[in-house]
């Protein structure tokens, strides 16, 4: 520990607490108290009415906010498991051939461009035209070559353009899951599975019970990070569909009761939701992260 | 033997295979299509350019020329970077400051200030907009770059601090110990001697955060009020799917444009940017 004297070590730290606290510790308090206040777009003054819990009724009573609810919850669980699942499979399978690296990148791109890039790679893959045009988007293509007729993928509410959307995030993921599933699969001593396999465990029964076992602790690290991604989903949303048709996710919401209905007080309480939901997660990486020491492998 | 054991590892190349090909596809598609002209575009799909690849009269760069030029994605690409590298660099410095003031200097309250600075991750940004909107408002931060770049910068600062400091809670002691008989002052410390030895960390750190500004569509929605003169790619595109959607020719080079520089760093800085996606996989 260097000793600098009373006032210098406030130099460095100085600017990076006045940025935080203007912009997040400041925001956060009062946002929390916007959440009880009615609509308008001044933060507080005597046009704001204090309208106790009404955003709160709100979120939970509307028919759109329900949706969005619904569909943040499958989008958690179908891309979490997908991404998680998906990325250790890779993790596991690549391992195992030579062209190892060259897979690796191609998974792995989709994670360096925007959400509004892949948003227009994939509207492109579910473009609809009539039955009797040729169809350009490459998945109506195959369903008519197998004798189908052409779906509106975006618009077949409420399953089909949910999952269409939710295929985008797991796009976009799984190649970061993957590279830090790779990363602590690398890290198994491989005389650990040698001494399975000379055991007479067959590869199934290696994965199952060495591999799996010593990889869950860096699965559950990478699968709130995904959850905690997936609560803020809000570009493939926005760009794709909008929220129209059933597709409206929280994040969403949120911008169109901001933006477009200005109406501060529900957007604070969704943002609120946001953060009740997101806070355990990230507590409990955050907390993993210090132990560990930022994870650098 | 040799047949056998190849017979028997089919089934996981075929598996390798069908991810890399879902990966894959959707990206040359677009790829392909940003060079067709829009008539053949609209009129077949973009695979039916592989039977007569090599006749040549198939591709073009008109689409791009007219979404740079006309769909004003040129100045959007300049945006881009204009918000992003100042804020990269800017917030990249303040973390650096911050972190080795948390890591080696003695102050009242550190260990709690640290803490409430990486506990500060959990804030998903929504939380901010509402209250911040009418002081930029009254500042006229709206819709500038500065005002964006302040807003990045402080989003980013959690993470960034708490990566730097990491690093730099990790050196020797000794390295300031001679430094102090040296008599340099803390300052020159942290600037001659602390700033080199961090650069790969601060490198990492750069590309994750410059990355993540430059596809970010959120805070340049939120901050730049959709103003065409000041709007990033991603905005600038997020609207041209609103307003041209079915113009494939103009979505698929726009789409393509904003992601060339992403790439290109990606390709060639892919050791940086994996350690920064390690280390950094607790952002949102």
């Amino acid at each position: 520990m260097l000793h600098t004297g009373r006032w210098r070590p406030w130099l460095f730290v100085g600017p990076a607490l006045l940025l935080i606290g203007f912009f997040l510790v400041y925001p956060t308090a009062m946002t929390i108290a916007r959440s009880f206040f009615g609509r308008g777009t001044r933060l507080f003054g005597p046009s704001v009415e204090f309208v106790g819990l009404s955003n709160w009724r709100y979120i939970f009573t509307n028919n759109d906010m329900l949706v969005a609810l619904r569909n943040n919850a499958l989008w958690a669980v179908l891309f979490t498991t997908c991404t998680v699942g998906f990325g250790l499979l890779l993790a596991v399978l690549l391992d195992r051939v030579k062209y190892e690296k060259i897979v690796k990148s191609i998974i792995f791109i989709p994670a360096a461009i925007s959400m509004v890039g892949a948003s227009v790679i994939w509207k492109f893959i579910y473009a609809y035209r009539p039955a009797h045009l040729d169809q350009i988007g490459v998945l109506n293509a195959l369903v008519v070559a197998m004798g189908g007729q052409p779906v509106g993928w975006l618009i077949a509410r409420p399953w089909i353009n949910n999952l269409c959307l939710i295929v985008v995030g797991i796009w976009m993921w799984t190649g970061f899951c993957m590279v830090i599933l790779s990363a602590a699969y690398k890290n198994i001593p491989r005389q650990l599975l040698e001494a399975a396999r000379i055991d007479g465990a067959n590869e199934w029964r290696v994965f199952r019970n060495v591999i799996l076992p010593l990889l869950t602790p860096t699965a559950a690290v990478v699968a709130t990070t995904m959850v905690v991604q997936v609560l803020k989903v809000f570009d493939i949303v926005f760009v794709m569909t909008n929220g129209n048709y059933s597709t409206e996710v929280i994040a969403n919401r949120m911008y169109k009761e901001m933006f477009n209905f200005f109406n501060y007080g529900r957007a604070s309480a969704i943002a609120v939701v946001l953060l009740i939901l997101i806070t355990p997660f990230m507590v409990l990486n955050i907390r993993r992260f210090v132990h560990q020491g930022g994870g650098r492998s | 033997m040799r047949i056998k054991a190849f017979v028997a590892r089919t089934p996981l190349h075929l598996t390798i295979f069908v991810f890399a090909a879902i990966w894959l596809i959707p990206t040359l598609g677009l790829l392909i299509t940003s060079f067709r002209e829009p008539s053949s575009i609209a009129g077949s799909g973009w695979w039916t350019v592989f039977p007569k690849l090599f006749s040549g009269g198939q591709f073009s760069l008109q689409n791009y020329t007219g979404v740079v030029l006309q769909e004003g994605l040129g100045r959007s690409f300049l945006n881009s970077l204009f918000i992003s590298v100042p804020a990269t660099a800017i917030s990249t410095i303040i973390a650096s400051f911050a972190a080795f003031g948390f890591a080696w200097m003695r102050f009242t309250g550190r260990n709690l200030l640290f803490m409430l600075v990486i506990g500060l991750m959990v804030i998903p940004l929504q939380m901010t907009f509402i209250p911040i909107l009418p002081i930029y408002s009254k500042l006229k931060l709206a819709g500038t770059f500065p005002g964006i770049w302040l807003a990045h910068t402080a989003y980013g600062l959690p993470l960034t601090t708490f990566l730097v400091h990491n690093f730099m809670a990790g050196l020797p002691k000794d390295l300031f110990d001679s430094a102090s008989i040296d008599g340099a002052s803390a300052f020159m410390t942290f600037w001659r001697i602390v700033i080199p030895i961090s650069v790969p960390a601060l490198a990492s750190v750069f590309i994750f955060q410059f990355l993540w500004i430059w596809n970010d569509l959120l805070v340049a929605l939120v901050y730049l009020s959709a103003k065409p003169n000041v709007a990033p790619v991603t905005v600038t595109i997020a609207n041209l799917v609103t307003n041209r959607g079915q113009d494939w020719e103009l979505l698929t080079a726009a789409a393509f444009v904003s992601m060339a520089l992403p790439l290109v760093v990606f390709f060639s800085l892919q050791r940086y940017f994996v350690r920064g996606i390690l280390a950094g996989s607790v952002k949102g």
